[in-house]
């Protein structure tokens, strides 16, 4: 007996759909196990996470309000994917963004609202971009490997916030605590519901409905697919491929930069440490479970709000620490990989030799 | 005596195609052993399914009257059987002597590398083989190279020795060179499994042929039961190889000028060198070569895939476009099939419909401002599906399950919908059926009736014999002869393509 | 002056050594693996707990060995068997650790042991400038030193290093030539894991003998850089290795002097220097010939047709 793999000629719609799912499924299945070791109930723990981040209205908008992050970096990840090139930078990108949004919101002055929002947004944008940007020059004109290039730049953005937060943009009167000043209500997001939920996670939604667009219907979006599946038939068909790499990336990093903006002019009013807390890095998962829909970004942002929510609430209860959720998500990514083993293979038992 | 191998109702299918059908055959000890089949008939499938590259649906195999099993090459050597691709199983940045070591059964771990290197040394010279042990793989030539794979079975003893194409990159001379030496094994009793299909080879050297078509093994014959007319209806199935007449070309006017051009390749060494030719408006450019000559090169320069490191590339007007800014206007009207079709021709996951816009994607019809205009993309897919014979499956299919000639008509209806002046054809109908290759030999001759110039670069002479207004020959890099089809030889071609006289 | 500053190089270079030894091994194979950083983490935290629960340095290098080979199966097999995406799985591997050790590390904050201490080699130690830096060191450097020639010794000079480069290079011309390529490969995976874990087991041990959550602190991934600078050659990742070394030596020197520069603009300097020195490479790479095994990245099938 011996197990045998053979190709399948076209893949199940079915379970290509449904192996996210089921890997999140195995996942939690596995953590469990994970979890018990820590000396945690998992039943009790997944109850709880279901319950903080979905049972009540507050839950919901807090859920929301993590979602809506996750929904910006995951969108500029996935962009990057269309071209096979890989973003592990929207962390660092996120911090950029945060940057530009803050040096407008402290410096520039400006007393009307949407102007001011606006030109947060704008350099926040191209923070982000530029951030991004530098791996893309690099990718473009060099072929210098992208994803240790965005990925150190992380470490250097969070070093950079942090320079400015103790440094030059410390708040005189907060007390020597590395912050900046809190921001004035024209650099603030409206909020809704008496929630912290505000107006970016909107923005967030109609940022996924832009990139659909833009992807599927513009002639932009057809040449980015078609560097992706196969850059040497792009190049052949005359398509400029490097000046391709460079503006994806860019913009890939911009859109990850609109998360900072949103975050620091929706909900922190201001620069502090630690104003994403890996958002950036989930990211990741979630435009790889997501594959290439805009649409699966959003939900699947939204799951991961959930446990997210859930995550620092079981913090607060069990004591368990916040990156006990990037193990979890680790999981899930290796159960996606093996899942797409089975959607392109059908595995068989077959007796004695592999002839029958 | 007992055949050395014996192949039974051997079926191996992969996803959308069934490469083998039904193929028996039975190899003798002592024995040459042709295998004779078009591009497609299931030669080389079948020599994966022997070495244990691939996995038989069903069927059976007996090597020395034992049923056998292979469940990876592995199994295969340790029996005895060996292969010498037709891509190279060569690791180019490693030395002569880590490849060969690496073939070697029961080295010790920690070995000592002047007793291998003495052993090896050995059997090269045996052969008359003067190779520098240490030299990485990738500085030599492809026939040395073929050289090495050969070594690499005959130092390990191997009984069954298959040869998958194995003249195809080699001169005429070397050719020679090689079957004296497979004889020379032969009379020492192994078997050879030799794959072909170029007649005149197959005469000389096999005691036995066997025939393949569309995966079945059509029968085998003995030496002196067969003549060249007769494998070759078996082979192609017909009777008449069915011949084109292409008008002469009359038009003096030239199309595109190269003169002294030469481009360098990533480790510094020159794959085309000082090469000047002249193509005319309606013309049929045949490039003759042996592959790895240059052809390549030549072929990626004029589509803007490579650039020039000297020399320059003129166009109908006499206008510089070697470099210049109007160079990517002209590369725009040149036409391209691609040598290697799924890798540079075709977005494999994107649809028929959009591989088809691949290179007027920006064109006014298929946009609206900086939307896409689905439906007028939609309509240029039916119509040329309709006009090019593509067997597109289902709207919607991805490109890449569709079959290999249909690719290709894929890529050649989209090359010649913008009425291109030049087109630059690499190896245009390698692996393709008859229908298919007939049907791009009829594009080409059509084409040049209306005045578009063809640079037809192939290993077929029969092609190019067939289609061609004048025929270049490539060895090195450099232009080896100009010759006329109408009154050369094969032989004076072999002579050229061997780098052996110039013209 | 320069005595100390070589000796902290040698100190702050070493785990990244064993990190880019591991990563060459694995690439080498031609399976990329970015979990350098996670394998890092548990290597460390498994050491940490290891020599805390016996009291045994060799138990703890050992344990941060087995445990982080036990993380890269998880690597090899997704990789490897699943012929999944090496990047995602690389990915997935660093958050995995990253997020397992924060979740079995709670109970080690805190705890203290007995780190590794200096063993001097009589005569060579004694030796002017070099002496001190290189021959008065703890056993795990020594180890290291070891590693780099028995790592070249291996590739170069045995029928095992033969198989797994040309596993590597062209896999299936290894496949034809009956070495077991998915076999071997797996092997390189899991075995040069082990070895990244020793260099976290560095930092818990020597470096600073405690555990802190997140401690490899970007480490794994300047190793994972510097296998492009060092061209898969074990004696260049030595070079690649005291040089950040030498940066974060330098580093760690100004801020103890003193320096009215921020910490946290020198704390950049090291991750600024990987990338420069990445592009550097990269553009060397692409001049001569190429050292980048052939099949990196490519996962192997042998019925693909090609």
């Amino acid at each position: 007996m011996k197990l045998v793999a053979e190709k399948r000629q076209t893949s199940s719609k079915l379970f290509r759909f449904s192996a996210p799912l089921i890997s999140i499924l195995v996942a939690l299945f596995v953590a469990g196990f994970l979890l018990l070791a820590a000396g945690v109930s998992p039943l009790q723990a997944y109850l709880e996470i279901i319950k903080e981040a979905l049972g009540s209205t507050y839950g919901l908008s807090e859920t929301l309000v993590k979602t809506t992050p996750l929904i910006f970096a995951s969108l500029g990840v996935s962009l990057a994917f269309r071209m096979q090139i890989w973003n592990i930078g929207a962390e660092g990108q996120i911090y950029m963004g945060a940057c530009g949004a803050t040096a407008v919101a402290l410096f520039s002055g400006l007393e009307n609202h949407v102007m001011m929002i606006t030109a947060m947004f704008l350099a926040a944008f191209l923070c982000g971009g530029a951030w991004a940007g530098v791996a893309g020059i690099l990718r473009a004109r060099w072929r210098v490997n992208e994803v240790i290039v965005t990925l150190l730049m992380n470490y250097i953005a969070i070093l950079a916030v942090d320079y400015l937060i103790y440094g030059p943009w410390k708040d005189p009167k907060g007390f020597n605590f590395p912050l900046t000043a809190q921001f004035s209500d024209a650099a603030r997001l409206t909020e809704y519901f008496n929630t912290r939920l505000h107006s970016g996670f909107f923005l967030a939604l109609v940022c996924a409905l832009v990139l659909y667009l833009f992807m599927e219907r513009t002639v932009w979006g057809y040449e980015i697919k078609v560097i992706g599946s196969n850059p040497k038939a792009a190049q052949y068909a005359g398509m400029r491929t490097g000046l391709a790499i460079f503006a994806v990336l860019f913009l890939s990093g911009a859109i990850a930069g609109i998360a900072g903006f949103s975050e620091v002019a929706g909900l922190q009013h201001r620069l502090q440490h630690g104003i994403s807390p890996g958002y950036g890095y989930t990211a990741i998962i979630i435009a790889w479970l997501a594959k290439r829909s805009a649409l699966g970004v959003v939900i699947v942002s939204f799951l991961m709000g959930v446990l997210l929510v859930g995550g620092d609430s079981l913090q607060l209860s069990w004591q368990l620490p916040v990156a006990f959720v990037y193990a979890f998500q680790g999981l899930i990514l290796f159960f996606l990989l093996a899942s797409e083993f089975f959607i392109q293979n059908r595995v068989r038992l077959v007796r004695g030799t592999s002839h029958d | 005596m007992t055949d050395l191998l014996q192949v039974k109702n051997i079926r191996k299918t992969f996803p959308g195609v069934v490469a083998l059908d039904d193929i028996s055959l039975s190899i003798a000890p002592g024995e040459i052993h042709t295998l004779l089949g078009e591009n497609g008939a299931g030669k080389s499938t079948l020599m994966n399914v022997l070495t244990g590259l691939y996995r038989p649906d069903c069927g059976e195999i007996c090597f020395d009257g034992e049923p056998v099993s292979f469940g990876s090459p592995r199994d295969s050597l340790a029996m005895g059987i060996g292969m010498v691709h037709q891509h190279f199983m060569l690791v180019p940045a490693h030395s002569v002597f880590e490849n060969i070591l690496l073939a070697l059964d029961k080295i010790p771990n920690f070995y000592s590398r002047k007793q291998y290197q003495q052993k090896i040394q050995q059997v090269l010279d045996d052969f008359e083989l003067d190779l520098d042990l240490d030299a990485p793989v990738w500085s030599l030539s492809i026939g040395a190279q073929q050289w090495i794979e050969l070594i690499k079975l005959l130092i390990r003893d191997c009984r069954l020795l298959i040869l998958d194409e194995p003249t195809a990159v080699l001169t005429p001379q070397e050719s020679a060179r090689l079957f004296r030496v497979l004889t020379r094994l032969r009379d020492q009793g192994k078997s050879i499994l030799f794959i072909s299909h170029k007649m005149r080879e197959v005469m000389e050297i096999s005691d036995r042929v066997t025939v393949l078509k569309k995966g079945r093994s059509l029968t085998t014959l003995a030496r002196g039961s067969y003549d060249q007319g007769r494998l070759a209806s078996l082979m192609i199935g017909e009777d008449q190889v069915p011949e084109w007449e292409k008008a002469p070309c009359q038009d003096e006017r030239l199309a595109l000028e190269i003169r002294n051009l030469s481009v360098r390749n990533d480790r510094g060494l020159s794959d085309l060198d000082n090469f000047t030719m002249k193509l005319q408006r309606g013309q049929v450019l045949g490039v003759a070569g042996i592959a790895g000559n240059g052809q390549k090169a030549l072929a990626e320069v004029l589509t803007g895939l490579a650039d020039a490191s000297s020399g320059k590339i003129l166009a109908d007007d006499g206008q510089d476009i070697t470099n210049s800014t109007a160079r990517s206007s002209y590369i725009a009207g040149i036409a391209h099939i691609p040598e290697d079709r799924k890798s540079i021709g075709i977005a494999p996951d994107m649809t028929v419909d959009d591989n088809l816009i691949m290179k007027s994607f920006t064109s006014p019809a298929f946009r609206r401002g900086i939307f896409q205009d689905r439906a007028a993309i939609r309509n240029n897919a039916a119509e040329k599906i309709e006009q090019f014979a593509i067997k597109a499956g289902p709207t919607g299919n991805p490109v890449r399950y569709l079959s290999g000639g249909n690719i290709q008509k894929v890529i050649i209806a989209r090359e010649l919908s913008e009425q291109p002046s030049v087109l630059v054809a690499l190896y245009p109908t390698r692996g393709l059926d008859i229908g298919s290759a007939e049907y791009v030999h009829k594009v080409i001759v059509d084409g040049a009736k209306q005045g578009m110039s063809t640079i037809l670069i192939s290993e077929d002479l029969d092609e190019l014999l067939k289609l061609s207004d004048q025929i270049v020959v490539m060895f090195r890099g450099r232009l080896a002869g100009c010759v006329d089809p109408r009154s050369t030889t094969r032989e004076e071609i072999g002579l050229l393509m061997s780098g052996e006289v110039q013209t | 002056m320069i005595e100390i500053l070589l000796d902290a190089t040698v100190r702050a270079g070493t785990p990244i050594l064993f990190a880019t030894l591991g990563a060459i091994l694995n690439e080498r194979a031609g399976i990329i693996n970015l979990g350098i950083e996670g394998l890092m983490l548990i290597g460390a935290l498994a050491g940490f707990a290891g020599t805390f629960a016996s009291g045994s340095l060799l138990v703890g290098v050992l344990a941060a060995f087995f445990a982080a080979l036990a993380a890269g199966c998880l690597h090899a097999f997704v990789t490897v068997q699943m012929r999944g995406n090496q990047i995602v799985s690389g990915l997935a591997l660093t958050m995995f650790g990253i997020g397992i050790t924060a979740l079995f590390g709670r109970g080690m904050v805190g705890a203290t042991i007995q780190g590794f201490e200096r063993v001097a080699i009589p005569g060579l130690s004694q030796l002017p400038i070099v002496g001190n830096a290189f021959f008065n060191q703890d056993l795990l450097i020594y180890f290291s030193f070891l590693l780099v020639v028995a790592m070249a010794f291996f590739f170069y000079r045995t029928r095992w290093g033969l198989a797994l480069r040309t596993a590597g290079e062209n896999p299936a011309a290894a496949d034809t030539c009956g070495v077991p390529v998915s076999l071997t490969r797996f092997l390189a995976v899991i075995i040069g894991s082990g070895i990244v874990g020793i260099g976290g087991a560095y930092l818990s041990l020597a470096t600073t003998p405690m555990w802190i959550e997140n401690m490899s602190a970007g480490r794994g991934w300047i190793a994972v850089a510097l296998v492009i600078f060092a061209s898969w050659s074990s004696y260049r990742a030595l070079a690649g290795a005291y040089l950040f070394g030498g940066i974060t030596a330098m580093q760690l020197r100004f801020q103890a002097m003193g320096t009215t520069v921020s910490a946290h603009i020198l704390q950049m300097l090291p991750y600024f220097f990987t990338i420069l020195v990445l592009v550097i490479s990269t553009i060397r790479l692409q001049k001569g010939a190429s050292q980048q095994p052939e099949g990196l990245g490519q996962p192997y099938d042998r019925e693909d047709r090609k």
